[in-house]
């Protein structure tokens, strides 16, 4: 009995450990449910996925099933952002432990409860524990929102090489409040039109309803709800990055700055939708996107230049390629940063080259054409937030020497491959005509199922490992019961 | 029924991925700069292959099987008036008037005869790589996005696509008799509008289309029931016998082709909608005639050989503007009623 409560400790009470059980709940989740979707399908995977495990699914309910889907995911990965602020930040322990206990029951009522309604019948039992789960989710944003009060004295940045107003005001912390406050309120931005849907059990999903010129209200707030929850968890996960790698310096003091007022832009941006002011909300979408971006961009300076310098230390006059070795030494601390630039090629890009050509090029093509792209382009983002925090999860496993290597460049080169071939994959009737394009199109498939294919199997290896440590008596994770993230922030 | 090429094409595709799939070598065994190294250079050499005049990866001109259906594609069938189950969330929607609507896609043959018989007196004509006709036009709201389409010639169909089922040769008009039976693509919403004009027909609304789909009883996915199997439709790798996924991907299957009988040992199912209308899932996108206030996009329905199952649950909406023609796009007309 010891041994099991020992272990249910470390699995729901360390940092570690919580990280670990959201990882692998997403990883059977898109291990299960990808196998319904596109080549799946093809080959017949999909209806022995659904023969063997008794789903049921019912055509008209497709859109309501994905919504499901995409949120139950979408909460394990906020979950494991929350586990990594608890970890990395100062606060008390009350408000630490409130938050993890929260969200961890809540997202994991997301995800059973959610799934169970959404892919085996309409047992509304579950629907309302579905529901319970989010609500939960909402809570412990509202309790670390509390938590990350910056202006309390306790939490002041001392040190001048911080981001810090005169007063001593942790600009960093106010970044992370900004975010968590931000999240909160964009979360009823979404839970509003939730309901509103959800009492005439009507489900849509964005990218189907785009070309239409007149959208309600409650359209709109759905439309701005998934595009800022996305981007909120992608500079939740840049600032979480920051901290890890000890972000400081000059650097530092322009970046902090910038991705509050980009936060704060880009929020009242979205949320200007369902105001007056909807002509012009993308306007100052595109504004507060700027400054958030250009703050990572300078996480990424930062980032490169420290590897390279620390690289590079023992060396008197390091070349150029001395110097590359240094940047490329270890893909764990480089991977991230490079996924935030590679991000630019496959994102924001094409979120650029679509709102700059949308009527010259873009909406000459059928919707679902469009559609590809739309939902191209934030799965990709999806996908590299979740590369990122593989990496920073390899770290906290103290992966070394050629595993660590091995798992870092096989998540960088896999996923990057699968990510340039949807890219490639949405803007293909750029430069191939309809009638010619299969065998390129099965290539690309090819190349996307073989990176994200692969990418799953090296996290289906790591998983195995991790169980099969769990019934050591003195294994790995023992020794990260009482690991805390911030003891381990870069120096 | 004429077998003209008897390859496999589920095996040919098969053979393709696996060899890709394995290779002669690990693409690990040599390291990751390897692997990554393999998989580009895969991607450029067939990205290269495909595009138009780098080679002849593709043949658009592949021989296909030939077969009579047994559907005429001349008839029409009538839609009473009253309600009926519409869209996604099967609300309760009445059309206050009886209309017929044809049983089939309009085919390749009786485009070519309305080309033939439309070109003498004016209703047409050749321009440049394009056949034009004359549309009065549409009201201008000046809605974000929406572009003005004022009266005057548009395109009906091209004349230089690769994949276009009919040519000119300066002085009339001709096809491949192997697609005679299959449905008319390639032919812009202004050129499926222009043929149900000419004859004194229109486009059906998309409540219409929708209505004639789903029949009035149930609230059906399907023009055929709650189910989708490979051989109730032309879709995205169906595996019906007009499909090589290594080469050109899916092609039209003849209109009517799914009603129960076998070709060649290929059995489909009859997946007739219940007032007796083929292909109203799959095989080509159908233009509607809706010309809605602030937009100038054109809506299709019905999803095509080249959407996967999704898209061809009968609420489903696809739209394009009016100049778009693709080898996936078709329609039929509708009459009465209006």
């Amino acid at each position: 009995m010891q041994a099991i409560i020992q272990r249910f400790n470390y699995l729901f009470k360390s940092t570690k450990g919580l990280i670990l059980v959201a990882i692998a709940m997403i990883g059977l989740e898109t291990a299960l449910f990808g196998m319904l979707s596109g080549p799946m399908a093809e080959f017949g995977v999909r209806d022995f996925v659904v023969r063997v495990f008794k789903m049921d699914l019912v055509q008209a309910e497709r859109e309501g099933r994905i919504i499901i889907l995409y949120h139950s995911i979408a909460m394990a990965v906020v979950a494991i952002e929350t586990y990594m602020i608890t970890g990395l930040l100062k606060m008390k322990e009350f408000y630490k432990t409130a938050i993890r206990v929260l969200i961890t029951v809540g997202y994991l009522f997301a995800m059973i409860f959610g799934m169970g309604f959404a892919y085996w019948g309409h047992n509304w039992a579950f629907h309302g524990l579905f529901i319970s789960g989010l609500s939960l989710i909402f809570f412990a944003g509202v309790l670390l929102t509390i938590a990350l009060w910056p202006w309390d004295k306790n939490y002041y940045q001392p040190d001048r090489a911080f981001a810090r107003t005169k007063k001593g005001v942790d600009m960093e912390r106010a970044a992370f409040f900004a975010a968590a406050l931000t999240t909160v309120i964009s979360a009823l931005f979404g839970a509003i039109p939730g309901s509103y849907f959800g009492n005439g059990f009507e489900a849509f999903l964005a990218e189907n309803i785009i070309r239409y010129p007149e959208k309600t209200a409650m359209q709109y707030s759905v439309i701005g709800h998934l595009h800022i929850m996305l981007a909120l968890i992608a500079i939740m996960i840049t600032l979480i990055i920051g901290r890890w790698l000890n972000f400081k310096g000059i650097l530092h003091k322009i970046a902090m700055p910038l991705m509050i007022l980009g936060t704060v832009v880009l929020n009242l941006g979205v949320w200007g939708v369902v105001t007056p002011l909807e002509p012009v909300a993308h306007m100052v979408i595109y504004v507060g996107a700027s400054p958030a971006m250009l703050g990572a961009l300078m996480l990424v300076i930062f980032g490169w230049d420290k590897f390279i310098r620390e690289g590079v230390v023992s060396i008197k006059k390091p070349d150029f390629f001395q110097k590359l070795a240094a940047l490329f030494r270890d893909p764990l601390k480089f991977g991230p940063l490079w996924q935030m630039v590679f991000m630019n090629f496959t994102v924001s890009g094409v979120g650029i080259l679509m709102a700059v050509k949308l009527d010259d090029i873009f909406r000459l093509w059928p919707a679902r054409e469009e559609r590809i792209e739309l939902t191209g382009h934030w799965h990709v983002l999806s996908a590299i937030i979740a590369t990122i925090i593989l990496l920073y999860y390899g770290d906290m496993l103290g992966l070394k020497g050629k595993v660590r290597k091995l798992y870092g460049w096989a998540i960088i080169v896999l996923s990057d491959i699968a990510f340039a071939s949807v890219t490639i994959f949405e803007m293909k009737r750029l430069f191939i005509p309809e009638a010619t394009q299969q065998p390129l199109v099965n290539t690309l498939m090819f190349l996307m199922d073989f990176g994200l294919g692969m990418l799953l199997v090296i996290l289906a290896m790591v998983m195995v490992w991790r169980l099969l440590d769990l019934f050591k008596k003195k294994g790995r994770w023992t020794e990260e019961v009482d690991h805390e993230l911030s003891a381990e922030v870069q120096q | 029924m004429k077998r003209i090429n008897g390859m496999s094409l589920r095996g040919a595709f098969f053979a393709t991925t696996a060899k890709r799939a394995s290779g002669k070598q690990s693409p690990f065994r040599g390291g990751l700069l390897r692997a990554i190294t393999l998989a580009m250079t895969l991607l450029i050499l067939t990205s290269c292959r495909q595009v138009p005049g780098g080679g002849a990866p593709v043949d658009l001109n592949a021989p296909i099987y030939v077969y009579e259906t047994g559907v005429d594609y001349n008839t029409w069938v009538t839609i009473p008036t009253g309600p009926f189950y519409h869209g996604q969330e099967a609300e309760l929607e009445n059309i206050d008037h009886d209309y017929e609507i044809m049983v089939t896609d309009v085919t390749v043959a009786q485009y070519l005869g309305f080309l033939v018989e439309a070109i003498a007196p004016g209703a047409i004509k050749v321009e440049g790589d394009q056949v034009v006709g004359f549309y009065p036009g549409d009201e201008f709201h000046g809605v974000k996005h929406e572009i003005e389409i004022p009266l005057g010639d548009y395109v009906f169909i091209p004349l230089n696509d690769p994949s276009s089922r009919i040519t000119y040769d300066g002085s009339k008009f001709q096809i491949n008799f192997d697609y005679a039976n299959h449905p008319m693509t390639d032919v812009s919403w202004f050129g499926a509008w222009g043929y149900c004009q000419y004859y004194g027909w229109r486009l059906p609304t998309e409540l219409e289309w929708e209505k004639a789909a789903r029949g009035s009883g149930d609230d059906r996915p399907f023009p055929w029931g709650y189910d989708i199997a490979r051989n109730n439709a032309n879709f995205y790798a169906s595996r019906d016998p007009f499909e090589d996924m290594s080469s050109f991907g899916s092609r039209t299957t003849p209109v009517g082709f799914y009603n129960g009988n076998a070709y060649d040992g290929y059995g489909t199912l009859d997946s007739a909608s219940p007032y007796g209308l083929y292909d109203m899932a799959g095989n080509v996108w159908q233009w509607t005639g809706d010309v809605y206030e602030g937009m100038h996009y054109r809506f299709m329905r019905g999803g095509s050989k080249d959407t996967y199952d999704m898209d061809l649950r009968i609420w489903v909406r696809n739209n394009a503007t009016p100049t778009y023609y693709s080898p996936g796009v078709g329609f039929r007309c509708a009459r009465g009623g209006q």
